[in-house]
């Protein structure tokens, strides 16, 4: 199992190079794994998987209800939610069946609704459904007043888009896929058929590409000669509420679009918080993933119409994440048979939800750029330690406790994690860089302290592994 | 499921000293929790001085000691690195430790679970997410527990005392103290301290000044800042801690629906520190976020008594709601019995120069007493000989801050 972060990237020819370890390369290095002969490389600008728009989203297994009728988009989510469904049920990662109510505020809203439903007809679902005031008010009692109605859309989850991401590469790297960290791709160019990427690491040499640069598919894109879209980083600022939040949302509360924009969702997570947000802000820079006291006074304010008590609630984070839009409606893939490269460009927020989807349609078109698969494998099931509330976590668990009581011994109280999950997530097949990827890999210090308690403690044991 | 006569949460000052007081008395089997490795709460790495008393000053983490010592001789069972995770039932708790799980039964408990400072997100300061950023707890147990080097230049956003201690702990690391930063228009600790970080240490006050956005990717690499008048600059710097602003670590009492105090935001206690549930009592910085440790420890004292009148059978009177006007924040305890003596510890947002404290019920006066200028962020307190006054049928009692 090769997992590197430093140094010279190896001479090796790769069969194929994914350029971008987000959550659609990663499924992507995933799908192309269970193809035995295949030497592939994941290549990741940041040090660790998943640090982009993977990152900082709403974190929603999608049905595709609301997406345009016959695009790939449409296609692709309404097969990657079932296969992610069974992918997550299988590999331990949390997912509540929680179900969304996109709620009417006023009668414009109101009058889309039956619009949307036929729509969700149209995306073949057909399980949505118009609910009066009563028994909106009766499934969300918390509920703001002043909602008109709302629909119903029984299929949409919650989903822990982190360990969604890193299962996939773990698996990958498992079986074979050379997983390169911190190695930012600066240049490309094609010599004999191999691609030769100029990186922050030095060369890497491979015979196919897969750009799955996420916010900078565009840029490597034109690297390589293309001019098919740009993207415009849209900037979502998120808030994440107290713990004791939870118990005044069941549902993931839409908004209803319409002309006017698209307000902010609430969301329950897997983790037993509450999301408020995003903003959408269309931005130049793709690394301005900072906050804005603005845009949370605004969130706020649209946040106390939704559900007032929620307000009341402490904030245990501010996340703000870019989102790799596009001047196009649709996902931008396209193969380059010619170049022997695959794009992957333009996924938007359902990215997470079509990601296995989205790597089966990748490996069919690097099929047609004429890469020969062998019949593919059966990939050895992984299962990742549950971060989620609905399902028992370590120390829940008196028969691991029995076995090690380093289960037992909590380091981070707000979010019980124990030190036998820490030292697992530091000595695991993908390995925490800094203190913030142990944090995403275990919880630990992202509850409402924030480190207060258990900061120096969790930065000590990784140290101790580290040296 | 075991049962044990006593069981307090939380092996801080005020948890200690109830116990021991408790154990001393010969209550029975008493037990202490607490979900760290040691026992002694925030004292263990408060190490300054201004701890145990005249004649026997201390530094924190020596009274942690001398607490943690005093309880277990005087009989009590202190248990470090056990979780309280639940209620089981009206006085029963699920816990978890390197043992397993385990269900403890008491016929009394006492909360005694402490305070943290709101982390950077919860003040919802803008700007990006980099490493670097603290509160004064993580930035003391990084520094005297675990001897971990924080960054070169800190910022310590707040001026209060728990602030000074915290760049004395900067410095102590061998960092750099760039500015204290506080959104008052003036210091709130004692005079003679805020000059000593002034002219001794060099440490610049910005008073009447907001920390308006972090800076940097990946590493911290400045804060910016912005005067009341409009100025705004930026503060280079590696390390940012945020300071005071307290709030009381009450998940068990709101898990067990216990309730809250809407000032305080800790459970709501009469005199003796009886919650709103039969049996429970809670005492320390669970009460008011917070006040010193001595404070803590002496109502752990304090509530022994109520606690073993309880074992030995009385009633649970539930009082009356004391409430405070503004200027005035909070006050604590924060419900009222005529049988209580126990001062009043209560805070102001804003300056108060030599305030008149007026205790009415039912627009009748109870009690009118001048304090000294109260300070926002610094303990005020209330004397409790009016309570005897208080009509138990009557409605709530309140305190208002004026001039005469």
């Amino acid at each position: 199992m090769t997992v590197t972060a430093s140094g010279l990237l190896p001479r090796t020819v790769y069969d194929v190079a994914i350029v971008g370890a987000g959550v659609v390369g990663c499924a992507i290095a995933r799908r192309l794994a269970r193809h035995a002969d295949l030497r592939i490389a994941l290549i990741e600008a940041q040090d660790d998987v998943g640090q982009g728009t993977s990152k900082a989203n709403t974190a929603i297994l999608h049905t595709g209800f609301d997406a345009i009728p016959g695009s790939l988009e449409a296609r692709l989510v309404r097969e990657g939610a079932r296969q992610l469904a069974l992918y997550a049920a299988e590999s331990g990662i949390p997912v509540e069946p929680v179900g969304a109510l996109l709620v009417a505020w006023d009668e414009a809203q109101l009058a889309v609704l039956p619009s949307l439903a036929e729509k969700a007809e149209r995306n073949a679902y057909p399980d949505a459904r118009e609910l009066g005031t009563t028994e909106l008010y009766a499934r969300e009692p918390h509920l703001g007043p002043g909602a008109l109605g709302a629909l119903h859309i029984p299929g949409e989850s919650i989903i822990c888009p982190w360990t969604t991401t890193l299962a996939y590469a773990t698996q990958a790297v498992r079986h074979g896929v050379d997983l390169h960290l911190n190695s930012r791709v600066e240049k490309a160019s094609r010599e004999d058929g191999v691609h030769r990427l100029g990186t922050t690491r030095g060369p890497l040499r491979a015979r196919r590409l897969v750009n799955a640069a996420g916010l900078h598919a565009d840029t490597l894109d034109r690297q390589l000669g293309h001019d098919d879209f740009t993207v415009t980083p849209r900037r979502g600022q998120l808030l994440v509420f107290d713990k004791f939040a939870r118990a005044l949302v069941r549902h993931i509360l839409l908004p209803v679009p319409t002309a006017l924009g698209k307000g902010v969702l609430v969301a329950p997570t897997v983790y037993g918080n509450v999301l408020l947000g995003p903003t959408a802000e269309d931005l130049h820079d793709k690394h301005d993933t900072g906050s804005t006291a603005d845009a949370l006074a605004g969130l706020r304010e649209q946040g106390r119409r939704i559900l007032p008590e929620l307000l009341d609630e402490e904030v245990t984070a501010v996340y703000a994440g870019l989102r790799a839009a596009t001047e196009h409606e649709d996902y931008r893939i396209v193969a380059h048979p010619e170049q022997a490269t695959v794009t992957v460009g333009g996924i938007r927020s359902t990215g997470l939800t079509a990601s296995l989807a989205i790597a089966d349609h990748v490996t069919a078109l690097l099929a047609d750029t004429g890469l020969e698969l062998t019949p593919p494998r059966d990939l050895t099931p992984i299962h990742m330690p549950n971060l989620g509330e609905a399902f028992p976590r370590p120390c829940q668990r008196p028969e691991l406790i029995a076995e090690d009581p380093e289960y037992g011994t909590l380091v981070c109280h707000c979010e019980r994690v124990s030190r036998g999950e820490i030292r697992d997530a530091l000595t695991s097949t993908i390995p925490p860089h800094t203190v913030d990827g142990l944090r995403r890999r275990t919880r630990a210090r992202s509850g409402r302290c924030q480190g207060f308690h258990c900061g120096a403690a969790v930065r000590a044991l990784f140290e101790g592994v580290r040296g | 499921m075991r049962d044990v006569d006593v069981l307090v949460v939380g092996a801080g000052p005020a948890g200690l000293a109830v116990a021991a007081r408790l154990a001393v008395a010969g209550v029975g089997h008493v037990e202490v929790l607490d979900r760290e490795l040691r026992a002694g709460g925030v004292p263990r790495h408060c190490a300054h001085g201004g701890f145990g008393t005249w004649l026997n000053p201390l530094t924190g983490p020596a009274y942690a000691r001398l607490l943690t010592t005093a309880a277990a001789r005087a009989g009590a069972v202190v248990r470090t690195g056990v979780t309280a995770l639940d209620w089981a039932g009206p006085l029963s708790l699920t816990t978890v430790g390197p043992d397993g799980p385990e269900t403890l039964r008491a016929r009394a408990i006492v909360l005694a679970t402490g305070a943290r400072e709101r982390p950077r997100a919860a003040r919802l300061v803008p700007g990006t997410r980099p490493a670097g950023v603290l509160t004064t707890g993580e930035l003391q147990q990084a520094v005297h527990l675990h001897g971990q080097r924080i960054g070169s230049r800190a910022v310590v956003v707040g001026a209060e005392d728990v602030s000074y201690a915290a760049a004395d702990t900067v410095t102590a690391s061998g960092a750099d103290v760039v500015a204290m930063v506080t959104e008052l228009p003036y210091s709130q600790t004692t005079p003679v301290r805020a000059q000593a970080a002034r002219l001794r240490h060099r440490v610049p006050l910005l008073t009447d000044t907001t920390v308006v956005e972090l800076l940097g990717h990946g590493r911290l690499s400045g804060v910016r800042v912005r005067h009341s008048a409009g100025r705004t600059a930026v503060l280079p710097c590696d390390t940012v801690v945020f300071t005071g602003d307290f709030v009381p670590d009450h998940e068990l009492a709101r898990r067990g629906g216990i309730d809250l105090d809407p000032g305080t935001r800790g459970p709501a206690v009469d005199g003796a520190l009886r919650t709103s549930r039969t049996g429970v009592f809670a005492a320390g910085s669970v009460l008011h976020a917070v006040e010193s440790a001595a404070t803590a420890a002496e109502e752990g004292t304090h509530t022994a008594r109520a606690v073993r009148e309880w074992l030995t059978g009385t009633t649970w009177p539930t009082g009356v709601p004391l409430t405070v006007a503004p200027p005035l924040r909070w006050i604590a305890p924060n419900r009222v019995t005529p049988a209580d003596h126990h001062p009043y510890v209560l805070r102001t947002t804003t300056l108060l120069n030599r305030p008149l404290l007026r205790v009415t019920q039912d627009g009748r006066v109870l009690h009118r007493q001048r304090t000294w200028t109260a300070v926002p962020n610094r303990t005020l307190r209330l004397a409790a000989g009016w309570a005897s006054a208080v009509d138990p049928e009557g409605g709530p009692v309140e305190v208002t801050a004026g001039h005469p």
